[in-house]
């Protein structure tokens, strides 16, 4: 399966997580488990309206606290940040981003938004004085629904941008690379145009471990360092030295143990930047761990996104064109990169299939809401919903088979390699006839449409629904130089170094760091194959800008696809330093030796050299080639030259209840190609964990707000995420096209449950009550909005 | 996450619990803790002092006193399910029991503190309104016996005075009676959005009497006086038209869950299936 040369040890094998006993016991350190001598303790003032003007801050009554260390306003800190918080991602040239300062000074734009800062001796007492400062506040009427936010008077958020449209991106205009046709050409003569309009609700990432941040500064040195929890420390240290003017050479930034992100800890938060500043103004060390409450409306949150599509087809199915506009809600502010994140949708609404056309529209949107940002799958669960969605409505209206559509127009697997989609962008490798025959086959599709039918002709008021859901997602985020074109700040390549010890262990530093991925296991793995060592003699150092200072982190289903091929390329360079070690302690040509799982052998003879050994000669370097250096380590930066695309075929089979909208989930089957697999037992982890969270999207999270703008579900009684009574078992299958754009032929795993899942929930649900009339219901679909739909249909 | 300062006082027996309610200023009584708890933690429930009732001896278990069980109000909810008298003598109080929230909830909280909240969308106060349970309590004027249908006065408010402690419950057994909970909620944990207890007495698929009561459909659980009324002295097949009354007289909410609309046709469908499975 593999296609690295030599034969495979490790790589496919079911190896158990290293990461996981010391998770499972409790020995695993997370920042809040630290504590720093001397350490002070921060609390946040936050805006209990959603807009309001600040007229003024007492913070004398909690200065005068017990235990109060002090209160900083927005105003008391102007002097201390070089910047304000940053967006990376300006994706057309006329976008509005607005000063986002890490304590407002002027207005509070979201209920959650922070006014004040209090430091003092205990987490209680911060919490207590909090309470004392006194913010007189002018509330202004508040909008929080994307689309109020752009009719004629609608209240605004940002005075000086005088609107709360931030921008409008447009493919045909902005793409850096070409549609294959434009919808004018194709609509007008279209035998069949569908429209259709979706809402996608708004979601709280919820990570298990919020978030929590220390600060200790050596003022002798004017150095600091920082734990948190967090997916990008490197990220992290660059953005905090532009907003901060802290060196970034006297900045480390340690990620420990992170329970979790899922996009919220892709991010550089205020809070990071105010503790920072706090421990250079104080010289003391800080710490803040957010509380539950606190971080449903403080940590990013993901969706909100109303798309209008239309597909254009002909009479027998072939699909001729794609047009959305989609308006996505920003939140009060632009975090690191809320508006890029519908632009990693933007080449994918038109799925898996072939068609003559296509053009997006998205329009960004401020509203008096928590800034959205980076959510699991991020823009591409977005456009995955919209197309599935809109394929089923298209099979309705043509009164065909939703798979025999499907199968009508994916790209057929002859077009690769490098296909290019409609959308303009090349696609390396896959075979989406290939995954939905494995899914039909799996569901016993024929069999489930002919229990279908035989419960609705039994007037059945428990009716069966299938919903078939294919996607395509472009992961591995990314190319550089695709990066430049659509105007992210930074590059995405990976960095890893390789380092075998003396005694033939493997230090292996990462720039990607882990949030409970299986990164230590699976690149063990790799390491273990190329170097011919053990997985236990493997050590994987990340998280760390001291230990590992290169890196681009965590997110878009990159850390094997890119992470994994730097550290595979950084272990060529290791083999080959070694055979070079090895060639001259066994006296022949470089090309004489044959390599196989961590040993050179003199062809045709028995005089062997394993890596082992060369590291050891290398560190002696008593005998080491003329002009070679000591040491065997190697490092590599792997810039990929092209996403990767996994895709697959998820199918979803429910029975809903007609009496009150329940939904069963009766199977869920999950069919993914994330090309060569290394460890089924991490791929089947992320799988079930993505669908367990798309399940959630499409059946029970939502987060409300009130007209007054406060969110009016902020808890974990509230707000419904689903627990293990509520996710079916789920069944994961493979089929395997291996990326022939990178050695290791990865895809990546980490997003693909969230981006397939929920349009097979919703269309199951809808294929149920398609005999009821039922063509849309609002996710999520709890019971009451199932019931309305069948309500509405019935009328 | 953080509670507000309060002070805290552990209770020897019901007269000190009553003494540290008399005497201090905003007490509140800390039993299981699974409704107090998380309402401090989000500084909602900010009392001066936290008496402790968990020490208190002879307020929990259940006892079988011949007509009726007599249940101590610190027994927990996980000790109700597996109690053997509550399974034979009123298997009702069990199978309600095993619906509230999930395991760590159930063996933390308590009957008397579940009852003692008040909560509307309680489960445990429903099925106590169907059995005619009596609710014992205990304050510095003495003890009082308070009947299940005068105990739940209105949202989050009870019978109880300031300075009473409920300190057992007496819950009719239902000896040949078929009895169901049903409770409907989206998530296995959630509070419920509709809950019906019911209570059938039939003899040859005649109904001599039945007992039907709703959870979250009222500020308080409410009886379904209609539904009883169309039964008494109908025959099964009685049920589903009865059971289409089972929203009169009642006054549900309409929040983030549902509406009340929605409750309304809830209760109905819930009535009807919770009478059947209680016949069948």
């Amino acid at each position: 399966m593999a296609t690295t040369e030599q034969p495979a040890r490790h790589v496919g094998a079911r190896v158990p997580r290293k990461e996981d006993p010391a998770m499972v016991t409790g020995q695993a350190r997370y920042t809040d488990d630290l504590t720093v001598p001397g350490m002070l303790w921060v609390a946040f003032v936050r805006s209990p309206f959603a807009h309001a003007t600040i007229k003024g801050i007492d913070t004398s009554a909690a200065k005068a606290a017990d235990g109060v260390v002090d209160v900083f306003t927005g105003a008391d800190l102007a002097d201390d940040f070089a910047a304000p918080i940053v967006c990376a991602w300006p994706i057309v040239d006329d976008i509005k981003i607005p000063e986002h300062w890490p304590l407002t000074k002027d207005k509070a734009r979201y209920a959650g938004d922070k006014v004040a800062m209090v430091v003092a001796d205990t987490r209680a007492g911060a919490k207590d004085a909090a309470e004392l400062v006194e913010v007189d506040y002018d509330p202004l009427p508040a909008v929080t629904d994307i689309e109020l936010a752009l009719a004629d008077g609608a209240p605004i958020l940002h005075d000086d941008l005088g609107t709360n449209l931030s921008m409008t991106w447009r493919h045909s205009e902005h793409s850096p690379v070409p549609a294959r046709g434009k919808p004018e050409d194709v609509f007008p003569a279209a035998d069949v145009v569908i429209k259709e309009k979706y809402r996608i609700q708004r979601a709280v990432p919820n990570a298990i471990e919020p978030r929590s941040i220390i600060v200790e500064p050596s003022p002798a040195q004017g150095e600091f360092t920082m734990w948190s929890a967090t997916q990008i420390p490197h990220i992290v240290r660059t953005v905090l030295t532009l907003m901060t003017g802290v060196p970034e050479a006297k900045l480390r930034v340690i990620a420990p143990a992170v329970g979790g992100g899922f996009g919220s800890k892709l991010q550089v938060y205020g809070e990071e930047a105010l503790l920072l500043v706090g421990s250079r103004k104080l010289g003391r060390a800080l710490k803040w761990t957010e509380e539950r409450q606190e971080a449903f409306v403080a940590t990013t949150h993901g969706r909100d996104v109303v798309q209008e599509v239309e597909l254009a087809a002909d009479r027998d199915g072939t699909l001729r064109g794609v047009k959305v506009r989609i308006v996505c809600s920003m939140g009060a502010y632009m975090q690191l990169l809320t508006p890029g994140i519908p632009l990693l949708g933007a080449w994918l609404y038109g799925g898996a299939y072939e068609s003559d056309a296509y053009d997006l529209e998205i329009n960004g949107v401020f509203t008096n809401t928590t800034p959205t940002d980076a959510y699991r799958g991020a823009g591409r669960p977005e456009a995955t919903y919209c197309i599935e969605r809109a394929m089923d409505a298209l099979a309705r209206e043509l009164d065909m088979d939703p798979a025999e559509l499907r199968r009508k127009n994916f790209v057929p697997a002859d077009a690769f390699p490098n296909h290019t989609i409609v959308s303009g962008l090349i696609v390396d490798s896959g075979d989406y006839h290939a995954s939905l025959d494995r899914l039909l086959e799996a569901l016993d599709y024929e069999g489930l449409r002919a229990e279908q039918k035989a419960r609705r002709e039994r007037g059945d008021n428990r009716l069966l629904g299938i919903g078939l859901s294919t996607y395509l997602e472009m992961c591995g985020l990314a190319p550089s130089r695709v990066a430049g074109a659509i105007k992210l700040v930074c590059g995405l390549w990976e960095a890893a170094q390789v380092r075998v010890m003396p005694t033939g262990t493997v230090q292996v530093m990462v720039g990607v760091t882990a949030t409970g991925q299986g990164h230590a296991t699976t690149f063990s793995q790799l390491v273990a194959d190329q170097l011919g060592v053990e997985i236990d003699d493997v050590e994987i150092i990340a998280g760390d800008t001291k230990q590992m200072a290169l890196g681009m982190d965590t997110y878009g289903s990159r850390s094997l696809a890119v992470g994994g091929i730097a550290l595979h390329l950084a272990g060529e360079k290791v083999v080959a330093k070694a055979r070079a070690i090895a060639a001259n302690a066994l006296e022949c040509a470089e090309d004489d030796l044959e390599y196989d799982t961590g040993t050179f052998t003199v062809k045709g003879t028995d005089k062997t050299m394993h890596v082992k050994e060369a590291a050891f000669a290398a560190w002696t370097a008593h005998a080491l080639p003329d002009g070679m250096e000591p040491g065997l380590e190697a490092t590599h930066v792997y810039d990929p030259p092209n996403f990767s695309w996994p895709a697959g075929a998820h199918g979803c089979v429910v029975s809903v209840d007609t009496e009150t909208g329940e939904v069963d989930i009766e199977r869920y089957v999950a069919v993914d190609d994330c090309g060569v697999v290394v460890n089924p037992a991490v791929v089947e982890g992320q799988v079930q964990g993505g669908v367990a969270q798309g399940i959630a999207e499409a059946l029970y999270e939502e987060a409300v707000y009130d007209e007054e703008g406060n969110l009016s579900n902020g808890s974990m009684t509230s707000y419904l995420v689903p627990t293990a009574a509520e996710i079916p078992p789920i069944e994961t299958h493979h089929t395997v096209t291996p990326s022939p754009t990178n050695p290791l032929g990865v895809k990546g795993i980490g997003e693909a449950g969230t981006i397939a899942s929920p349009p097979a929930v919703i269309n199951a649900v809808i294929d149920a009550l398609s005999g009821l009339g039922v063509t849309d219901v609002q996710r999520p679909a709890t019971p009451q909005n199932v019931w309305r739909a069948i309500e509405e249909a019935r009328q | 996450m953080i509670p507000a300062p309060f002070e805290y006082e552990v209770a020897e027996s019901v007269d000190h619990a009553v003494e540290l309610l008399t005497t201090r200023e905003d007490a509140k009584l800390l039993a299981g803790g699974h409704s107090l708890i998380p309402l401090l933690k989000v500084r909602l429930a900010r009392p001066g002092t936290l008496v402790d009732i968990g020490r208190v001896s002879g307020m929990v278990g259940v006892l079988d006193a011949g007509e009726h069980l007599v249940v101590g109000a610190m027994t927990t909810l996980s000790d109700l399910v597996a109690d053997a008298s509550v399974s034979v003598g009123c298997p009702l109080l069990a199978t309600t029991a095993a619906q509230v929230g999930d395991p760590q909830v159930r063996h933390r909280g308590t009957i008397g503190g579940s009852l003692a909240h008040g909560d509307p969308a309680s489960d445990l106060p429903t099925t106590l309104l169907a059995l005619d349970a009596e609710l014992v309590v205990r304050g510095s004027g003495g003890e009082r016996t308070i009947a299940a249908a005068d105990f739940f006065v209105g949202f989050f408010e009870t019978a109880l005075g300031p300075d009473e402690i409920l300190t057992e419950i007496r819950v009719p057994k239902t000896g040949a009676a078929g009895t169901a909970y049903l409770k409907f909620h989206h998530r296995a944990i959630d509070w419920a959005t509709v809950g019906v207890a019911v209570v059938v007495e039939s003899q040859n698929g005649s109904i001599s009497s039945a007992r039907v009561a709703l959870t979250n459909m009222g500020p308080a659980p409410v009886r379904a006086s209609a539904v009883e009324a169309a039964l008494a002295g109908a025959d099964r097949g009685a049920v589903a038209r009865a059971a289409e009354a089972a929203d009169r007289g009642t006054d549900p909410p309409s929040d983030l869950q549902a509406g009340a609309d929605y409750r309304r046709h809830i209760a109905k469908v819930l009535t009807r299936r919770a009478l059947t499975q209680a016949l069948s």
